[in-house]
C-alpha cells in the first residue's frame, strides 16, 4: 500500500519535520526543538497539529438520519442542537469499541471524525447499518488541523474574528479567504483549542499564518505526552474491540436517556452499569522516575497480577513518569498501591486521578468528567 | 588521554591508563530524542563486553545502553540520573556514563576511530 501524504506535508518537510508511517500516512513525530519543547509551547502559547489524516465522515440527512444514527451510537442525537458536538463510540455488540470519535450536528445532517487507523472500517460498518437509506462521504478534500493552548484562541481570532465566540464542544461556519470552513472549539491535549476543517487547497496559507502569528506546529511525539497528561484514551493503546466505554471508565459519554435504548452492544453496557465490571481503566503514578511502557504488568501488593499499562511516558508538564492501564476492580480505587514490572524489577506506583494535568476549558459545557 | 573510540551500538570510550569512560554518541542522541530516564549499571558491578549495562529513555521508548569492552564499575554519572536531558546537551562530554576498571585492553582494538564510525553512522542511518 503506497504511504499517503496530507496536504500539509511540504510545509512539515519546510519546518524540519522528522517523519513516521502512521496510518498509513507520512506523519510529523517531531519537529527540530524536540518533543518536550513542543509539548511546553503547547502548554504556555499554542501550537499546530495535522490531523488530517483523521476522517471527517459527513452524513447527510434529517430526523430519520438522526434515529437511524441512534440505533449506532449511544448518544442522545434527538437533543443534539445544531453545531453541537459529543464524544461517542462505534461499538460492536459485545460493546467492544471499534472507535471511539466525536460527532457533531451540522446544517444538514452529521460530521464524525473518525480515527485515522479506524476511519475505513468504520465507514464499512456505518454504511452497512444505515443500509444505502443516506449518502455518506468521507472528505478527502478536506483538510483538519488542531489550534490548542491557551493562546490559541488570541493566535485564531486575528485570522477569524468571532471564533473566540464558540464555547467548548460548538462549532460554527466561518470565512477564510472566500471560502467556508468549518470550527470546533475543541481537541486533545488538555488546552483550550480549535478544530478547524478546511480545504486541502487552503490549508497551507492558512496555517502560515497561524506560524506568522506566533503558533508552532507540533508533531505526533507531542500529541501523544499532551493527551497522556490530559488522561485521553488513545485508540488501539487504551481502547480496542474487546474493551468498553464502561470498562474505559468513559460512562459519562454515554447519554444518561439512551442507556435503556438499543444500540449495539447496550445489553452490556446496562449490565457493567447495574453490575459494575472486572477490569477499569485508572491512572497510574510510579513513585519513582522509571517510565512504565505499554504492556508493562501490573501486581498488586501480594504479587498477583492484576492488570497491564496500556499508556505509558514521561509527561514533560508534570515533570515525572505517568502511566494509564486496566486493573481489577478491587485494585481500582484512588491510591491503591500497585508494582509495574520493569526490566524485572518490581516498580512501586499509586493508582491516581486522572487527569494529570489538568487546565480550565472555556466553559461551555465540562465534558472531560461526569 | 588516549584517542576516542566507539562501538557499533554508539557508545563512545576514553582510555585513562587502567580506567576507560563510556558515554553514547551524539548520533545516538540524535536518533533518541530528547532523553527523560537513565539507568546506570551499579558501582562494583562487572559488566562484558556488548553486554548492557544501562538504559536511556526517550518520551517514545527505552533503549538499552551497552558496554564496548569488559570490566568492573568504578564510577557512574549521578549528575545524568539527576538531569537526563545534559545528555542531550553535551553527549561526548560532560555526559558520560560510567567508568570501567579494564579487564582485557586488546578488546579495545576492534573498535572505531571518529572517522570510521562517521561513516558508518551515516551509512546505518540512510
Amino acid at each position: 500500500m503506497k504511504v499517503k501524504k496530507t496536504s500539509l506535508f511540504n510545509l512539515h518537510q519546510k519546518n524540519g519535520a522528522k517523519f513516521v508511517e502512521f496510518a498509513g500516512y507520512q506523519m510529523p513525530i517531531q519537529y527540530k526543538e524536540g518533543i518536550i519543547e513542543e509539548h511546553k509551547y503547547t502548554r504556555a502559547h499554542s501550537g499546530i497539529f495535522d490531523v488530517s489524516h483523521m476522517g471527517q465522515l459527513f452524513i447527510i440527512g434529517g430526523d430519520d438520519l438522526t434515529k437511524e444514527l441512534e440505533k449506532i451510537f449511544p448518544t442522545d442525537l434527538t437533543n443534539l442542537s445544531i453545531n453541537k458536538s459529543k464524544y461517542s463510540f462505534l461499538m460492536n455488540d459485545n460493546a467492544g469499541i471499534h472507535d471511539d470519535l466525536i460527532i457533531t450536528k451540522v446544517d444538514n445532517g452529521f460530521m464524525i471524525i473518525l480515527n485515522a487507523a479506524c476511519k475505513e472500517n468504520d465507514f464499512k460498518i456505518i454504511e452497512k447499518k444505515l443500509d444505502k437509506k443516506f449518502d455518506l462521504k468521507i472528505r478527502e478534500d478536506l483538510s483538519l488541523v488542531a489550534l490548542q493552548g491557551p493562546e490559541a484562541k488570541h493566535v485564531l481570532e486575528k485570522i477569524i474574528p468571532q471564533s473566540n465566540n464558540l464555547k467548548f464542544m460548538h462549532g460554527n461556519s466561518f470565512t477564510f479567504e472566500d471560502i467556508n470552513i468549518y470550527i470546533t472549539r475543541s481537541g486533545y491535549t488538555g488546552e483550550d483549542g480549535f478544530e478547524i476543517s478546511i480545504d486541502n487547497s487552503k490549508v497551507e496559507s492558512f496555517v502560515e499564518i497561524l506560524l506568522k502569528n506566533g503558533s508552532k506546529l507540533i508533531g505526533l511525539g507531542a500529541r501523544d505526552t499532551l493527551r497522556l497528561e490530559a488522561g485521553l484514551c488513545l485508540y488501539g493503546h487504551d481502547l480496542n474491540e474487546k474493551i468498553s466505554p464502561i470498562e474505559a471508565n468513559l460512562k459519562w459519554a454515554i447519554s444518561k436517556n439512551r442507556i435503556n435504548s438499543s444500540f449495539p452492544g447496550s445489553s452490556i453496557i446496562k449490565k457493567q452499569i447495574d453490575e459494575g465490571v472486572k477490569k477499569i481503566r485508572v491512572g497510574i503514578k510510579p513513585e519513582t522516575k522509571v517510565i512504565a511502557r505499554e504492556k508493562t504488568k501490573i501486581f498488586d501488593q501480594n504479587d498477583k497480577l492484576i492488570g497491564s499499562v496500556t499508556s505509558g511516558t514521561f509527561g514533560p508538564s508534570v515533570q515525572g513518569p505517568i502511566a494509564m492501564g486496566y486493573v481489577t476492580n478491587d485494585c481500582s480505587s484512588l491510591n491503591t498501591k500497585i508494582y509495574l514490572e520493569v526490566r524485572g524489577k518490581k516498580i512501586p506506583a499509586n493508582v491516581c486521578d486522572l487527569p494529570f494535568y489538568k487546565k480550565n476549558y472555556v466553559k461551555g459545557e465540562i465534558n472531560v468528567r461526569s | 588521554m588516549s584517542e576516542v573510540k566507539f562501538s557499533k551500538e554508539h557508545e563512545w570510550i576514553t582510555i585513562d591508563g587502567e580506567v576507560a569512560t563510556i558515554g553514547i554518541t551524539k548520533h545516538a542522541t540524535e536518533m533518541l530524542g530528547d532523553i527523560v530516564f537513565t539507568e546506570l549499571p551499579e558501582k562494583g558491578s562487572s559488566v562484558e563486553k556488548d553486554g548492557t549495562a544501562g538504559v536511556v529513555e526517550s518520551t517514545k521508548a527505552a533503549s538499552d545502553v551497552y558496554t564496548p569492552i569488559s570490566g568492573e564499575v568504578v564510577d557512574t554519572n549521578q549528575s545524568i540520573v539527576d538531569d537526563p536531558s545534559k545528555i542531550n546537551s553535551d553527549p561526548e562530554g560532560s555526559a558520560w556514563f560510567f567508568k570501567l576498571k579494564i579487564k582485557d585492553k586488546s578488546e579495545i582494538d576492534s573498535l572505531m576511530n571518529r572517522s570510521e564510525y562517521e561513516k558508518f553512522a551515516k551509512e546505518s542511518a540512510s
